[in-house]
């Protein structure tokens, strides 16, 4: 893609990767207010139908924009993603907005006094925020529908689901309105939607992200991470946001681990494995393929079972309902009627698990990650579907499995919650399949987010995966 | 006494709602059992697995 493309062309043919765009405005071949206006008018003109944006945030990227290129014109170093336009999950604070996290009840909230710590990281490295995006309610779903908001749409079929609760960023980076976005996965809210919605996705490590200043859902499952359209992209956003946060409690002390040297590694001497029992059962054909396209491109037929990882599932849905339902215990007292009322529903039901089942949850996910460790030294990789089909129609209640008909919101994200359970890093690669993509989850062991991204890029490399051109809209 | 309120589930979200000051209106109730039966049912998966007194809750604390 050439960098002297016009801005106007980047609206009529589709973005360029935020490595070009950034390369391009160091270069002053393009200028960074030239690639936020083009993004602002691509913006306008599909969101109407992909209902990605529940804020675009005109003036603020203008501005940021020009001060970009007037650094850059002073020969000042303005950073790995100069002028990259971004956009974030609306449970992100951002300066200004109140932070709604896909709800009705937190417009009332003040306006966010300042951005969140992951957005500041992104800024300080030149990328320029456009908006904040559409999610499921409180980011308790898997769909990307909200009945305040309206559904998300899938940049490949807009009748069809993003996935959630990250629906916005799946759709506006699979339909190409900006090259990266932010989003957040307590049990596969990244994964999900990626897979959906054709792009990578990255849910690292637990604790690796700072989540200080975003709206959380289950402290002990929460993190945060990039959408993009190709691993490049996808690990020059992860780096420049690592590193240690006091304010967030859960966030490592460890020094940041730069990944983008290190995508090109030869990924021979890894050790890779199918995930076998609970991830290839309740799967459709396109995910099983999915699955089979890249483990033969990675050159293995090695089989290994995470033990309990169905007890896993389960738990992970125990800890969920009821930690959220104690987040959510005052909002349930004051304002039921203004929440979505089926997360309503569930967020009560989660109030009423009795202590020692939530306790024999957590206590069952420390035997679980031990397993999970143990297995870590014999295999570095495990690959396992990232949803069981791909997206739904939006609406769609129910699937059809074996002959037996299974509600679609559970079932969704089956094989992402044993993995964020226990807070492995994952990428979600997406597989190109006619006519909608489906992703595939490269997991690795805890703190090596860089051999998921090496796999990762070595899978782009070879045209197993990638982000395909949306075509439905 | 009515079928509805005869059930045992019936009457447990009834009792904890009440502790609580939970509002559950009677139109809410089908739903809020049926996700309540499915957590339930989890919860049973997780507590039927025999783990050792020494095992450790994962949920997370730094002093």
């Amino acid at each position: 893609m050439s960098l002297q493309r016009e801005p106007a062309m980047t609206v009529e043919r589709g973005g360029l990767s935020a490595l070009e765009i950034a390369q391009g405005v160091t270069g002053q071949k393009i200028s960074a207010l030239g690639v936020t206006e083009a993004t602002l008018a691509r913006i306008a003109k599909h969101n109407p139908v992909l209902n990605a944006f529940t804020d675009v945030t005109a003036d603020r990227a203008r501005a940021r924009a020009r001060a970009i290129d007037a650094a850059v014109a002073a020969g000042q170093n303005a950073g790995p993603l100069a002028g990259v336009p971004f956009a974030v999950k609306n449970l992100f604070d951002v300066q200004g907005l109140s932070t709604r996290a896909g709800s009705k009840i937190n417009r009332d909230l003040k306006p966010s006094p300042r951005d969140a710590a992951l957005i500041q990281r992104m800024e300080a490295a030149g990328a320029v925020l456009v908006g904040a995006l559409n999610m499921g309610e409180y980011a308790y779903d898997f769909t990307g529908e909200n009945v305040h908001d309206g559904a998300s749409r899938n940049p490949h079929d807009v009748t069809r689901m993003t996935g959630g609760s990250s629906g916005g960023s799946g759709s506006a980076v699979g339909g190409d309105l900006v090259p990266l976005a932010l989003g957040s996965d307590t049990n596969g809210s990244i994964r999900v939607p990626a897979s959906f919605c054709g792009t990578f996705g990255l849910k690292p490590t637990y604790g690796r992200l700072s989540r200080a200043g975003s709206f959380p859902f289950v402290f002990s499952f929460d993190h945060l991470g990039p959408f993009a359209r190709s691993v490049s992209d996808l690990a020059l956003a992860y780096d420049v946001m690592q590193g240690p946060d006091p304010d967030d409690a859960a966030c490592t002390t460890r020094p940041a681990e730069p990944v983008t040297p290190l995508l090109a590694q030869d990924i021979g001497g890894l050790r890779i494995a199918i995930a076998g029992g609970h991830f290839q059962n309740s799967v459709f054909p396109e995910a099983t393929e999915a699955v089979a396209r890249v483990a033969k491109a990675l050159g293995t037929t090695r089989t290994v079972e995470i033990p309990e990882a169905a007890r896993a599932r389960a738990a992970a849905y125990v800890i969920t309902t009821s930690e959220g339902a104690s987040l959510h215990l005052d909002r349930l007292r004051k304002r039921p009627n203004d929440f979505d009322p089926a997360v309503r529903d569930r967020l009560l039901a989660g109030a009423m698990i009795p202590a020692p089942l939530i306790d024999r949850a957590q206590k069952f996910r420390r035997w679980y990650r031990a397993r999970a460790l143990e297995m870590f030294q014999s295999v570095d990789v495990i690959i396992a579907p990232a949803t069981p089909c791909v997206a739904p129609k939006i609406g769609q209640v129910t699937f059809v499995l074996d002959g037996v008909e299974l509600p679609v919101r559970a079932n969704i994200g089956i094989h992402t919650q044993p993995i964020s359970f226990i807070g492995l890093p994952v990428v979600a690669v997406p597989v190109p399949l006619e006519p909608l993509p489906i992703g595939v989850q490269i997991i690795a062991a805890p703190w090596r987010e860089d051999i998921a991204l090496r796999v990762a890029f070595a899978l782009e490399r070879a045209g197993v995966a990638s982000a395909p051109s949306p075509r439905g809209f | 006494m009515t079928t509805e309120t005869s059930d045992p589930l019936d009457n447990y979200i009834d009792a904890v709602s009440k502790a609580l000051a939970l509002r559950v209106e009677d139109a809410w109730k089908p739903a809020v059992k049926a996700n309540l039966e499915v957590s339930l049912r989890l919860a049973r998966l997780v507590d039927e697995f025999v783990l050792s007194d020494e095992t450790e809750p994962a949920s997370v604390f730094a002093a």
